[in-house]
């Protein structure tokens, strides 16, 4: 009886990998706690938003979506690819929020011949030389939403200004975005320790600088932090906060509140963006979950959308690689944030908007799109890039 | 260098250090008096902020949400003196590391249960949100607050250790345990209390630092190795070594990440030294520790010998 059942168990095993298309199977890990947990769980709804809008299918196959939580260390990191690609062997990796976590965990996910579609980072080591054929940065290249806040300050004039990052690849090149583009002096360029949450010293630091302006770009609840204790110094009356998208959003916003109003900030897509994808995707969004979508929101939804299509278009068969990813690369589909299409890094080519917190007639603090800074921008590094 | 700035961080440094303090207060005659070491000190930080929080979600009351916190931690505290650590203090300090460290990993899976994976972003009372000018620079009036609160708890446990006769036998159970308990020193009720009262002075710091910082899963153990730092630094089991301990922790820190990055600009250079520098200014308390042990290997004030 024991072996019947041994043999039972054992065909099991090795009949599924041979049933897998019958549905498809994504590995969903990204940053659920500590202070980037807001980013996460917002790309995880949004995620699952899409999904279930779809009917719980991803391209006509029944999705099956493993969320876990990184915890925004790499070593959860790790372990979890190594179940994902060993033992789920799932079609597609999605959801990482950081760059600290993403780019120590990337190499096992690429040779294990595993499509990751990044909902957030894009850091500059899959986007030049290195650009890999498993590799799609859906959401943007690390520089290019300071780059365009850059811009924003060249137009408006200011000439000396302060920056701040945490000391972890993505601040780092967050900061050199910027300065690929701003042109005036740079007063100080600081770097904190990843999930600092005291300021104190820094914007007393920053103050007696005198700069003409602040640009800061902090994620999570180490923005929210920031915001919060440089207006309770009052330091917003001497030298106005600007930031890439990402520490005005509506996290940011409901956590911090008054002090968030006036700050100009850039980002691939605005609440109000008018098209009918992003109509559908904000009004659902605030119906299912009671709040406001995040960009970060916007990315993770795309993301379903662009595998919806991609394996719409190989009729479900995922299993064919090739096929598979050029689909990906190729496929067109309506994103939230309008035109979009990859470039030969598969990394995106699309505008950026800037974009402003207010209060509306209702007293309800968000964004709201104020112009166009890029048209169909590309990434610098996509010259370096031979695929 | 504008002496505003030094001012400030002169007193970003007190803030820092005095809510170290009262850690460091609570471990300190835990470690001194009952030659325990409690990891889970932290633990008990995490339970203040998290109940004053939920209280001050709740009311929208500060000072309720200080007040509750600090009885329900207090309580918290007698409880796990009585059912799991009096058992402990006769045990090596591998035992009670042991012991302890899975309290960690308990208590923060219990508070993940309770109150969810994601931090609470508490906010300042809104009286206090702004900015005050003191002598020609603006402070934020909240970090005032904080000192003046850290302070007042500075002189009230001083009163308390020096001048009633409760302290004088902490003070005894410090300096040598078993002498007291033969001169009649009821030092069972006396462990309780002291756990209890640095259970509260957890949750006071926890309370006061919420809106500063994040309340969230795992905030107790980063502040936890900061706090063995100050009493290592002050000696073990005393309280004016704790305070000294801690304001010299604050203000290495804070001085170390103003004033070590300009130092770093000076020589190296700016990319290399914007990332630098606050690196090394992170090591320094570090630094301090050693020098403070290499000349005084008992710490600065203590409490035996």
């Amino acid at each position: 009886m024991n072996k019947l059942i041994a043999a039972l168990l054992l065909s099991a095993v090795i009949v599924t990998p041979v049933q897998a298309a019958d549905r498809i199977k994504v590995g969903f890990m990204s940053t659920l706690s500590g202070p980037g947990a807001a980013l996460g769980i917002d790309m995880r709804d949004a995620f699952n938003l899409a999904v279930k809008l779809n009917g719980g299918r991803l391209g006509g196959l029944p999705a099956e979506v493993s969320v876990v939580d990184d915890q925004q260390n790499p070593d959860v990191g790790r372990q979890t690819v190594e179940r994902f690609t060993k033992r789920d062997r799932v079609d597609v990796i999605t959801g990482m929020v950081f760059s600290n976590v993403l780019l120590p965990v990337m190499p096992a996910i690429l040779e294990s011949d595993t499509v990751y579609l990044s909902t957030n980072t894009g850091p500059e080591d899959y986007a030049g030389a290195k650009c890999n054929k498993n590799f799609f940065a859906v959401a943007w290249q690390n520089e290019d939403i300071p780059g365009a806040m850059g811009e924003v300050m060249n137009q408006r004039n200011l000439k000396n200004v302060y920056l701040i990052a945490p000391n972890y690849p993505g601040g780092r090149e967050t900061l050199n975005g910027f300065k690929r583009f701003y042109k005036g002096k740079i007063a100080d360029e600081v770097y904190t320790r990843m999930g600092q949450l005291d300021y104190a010293a820094e914007i007393a630091t920053m103050r007696a600088a005198k700069p003409d302006a602040v640009f800061f770009f902090l994620p999570g609840g180490m923005g929210i932090n920031f915001v919060k204790q440089y207006a309770a110094a009052g330091a917003n009356k001497d030298a106005p906060l600007y930031t890439p998208g990402f520490s005005a959003d509506e996290d940011t916003i409901k956590a911090v509140g008054e002090p968030m109003v006036g700050i100009l900030n850039s980002s691939q897509w605005t609440l109000d963006l008018d098209n009918a994808a992003n109509k559908k995707f904000v009004a659902e969004f605030q119906k299912e979950y009671q709040r406001l979508p995040t960009m970060y929101a916007s990315q993770a939804y795309d993301v379903a959308l662009l595998l919806d299509a991609a394996v719409k278009q190989v009729a479900g068969k995922v299993e064919d690689k090739d096929a598979f990813r050029k689909a990906l690369r190729e496929v067109k589909f309506d994103s939230t944030r309008g035109a979009f299409r990859f470039n030969k890094n598969q990394f995106p080519i699309q505008d950026y908007y800037l974009r402003e917190v207010y209060k509306d007639s209702s007293g309800r603090i968000t964004n709201k799109t104020v112009g166009r800074i890029f048209s169909q921008h590309q990434d610098v590094h996509a010259a370096k890039c031979t695929m | 260098m504008p002496a505003a700035l030094i001012a400030e961080q002169l007193l970003n440094g007190l803030q820092f250090g005095l809510m170290l303090f009262l850690l460091a207060a609570g471990l300190t005659l835990v470690f001194g008096i009952m030659d325990m070491i409690n990891l889970a000190h932290g633990s008990l930080y995490m339970i203040g902020a998290y109940i004053a929080a939920s209280v001050i979600q709740a009311s929208g009351s500060f000072l309720a949400g200080i007040a509750i916190a600090v009885a329900g931690t207090a309580l918290i505290g007698v409880l796990l003196e009585l059912s799991i650590l009096r058992p402990l203090y006769r045990r090596s300090h591998l035992s009670q590391v042991l012991a302890t460290f899975a309290l960690i990993l308990i208590a923060n899976e219990v508070v993940r249960m309770i109150w969810g994976s994601a931090p609470i972003m508490l906010n300042t009372p809104a009286g206090l949100s702004g900015p005050v000018e003191i002598a020609g620079f603006r402070y934020p009036a909240y970090r005032l607050v904080v000192i003046v609160a850290g302070l007042a708890m500075a002189v009230f446990l001083y009163l308390l250790v020096a001048k009633t006769k409760v302290g004088m036998w902490v003070r005894a159970g410090a300096s040598d345990r078993d002498m007291a308990d033969v001169m009649g020193v009821n030092t069972k009720w006396l462990f309780t209390g002291v756990f209890a009262l640095g259970a509260a002075l957890c949750a006071v710091a926890g309370a006061l630092l919420g809106p500063l910082l994040a309340v969230q899963v795992g905030m107790g153990e980063n502040i936890l190795i900061l706090a063995f730092v100050v009493i290592v630094i002050g000696g073990i089991g005393s309280i004016r070594g704790a305070l000294v301990g801690a304001l010299l922790v604050g203000l290495v820190d804070t001085a170390g990440r103003t004033f070590l990055p300009l130092l770093f600009k000076q020589v190296l250079p700016q990319t290399f030294a914007a990332e630098t520098g606050p690196a090394v200014a992170a090591v320094l308390i570090y630094v301090l520790m050693a020098a403070v042990l290499f000349f005084k290997p008992t710490g600065l004030f203590p409490a035996r010998g």
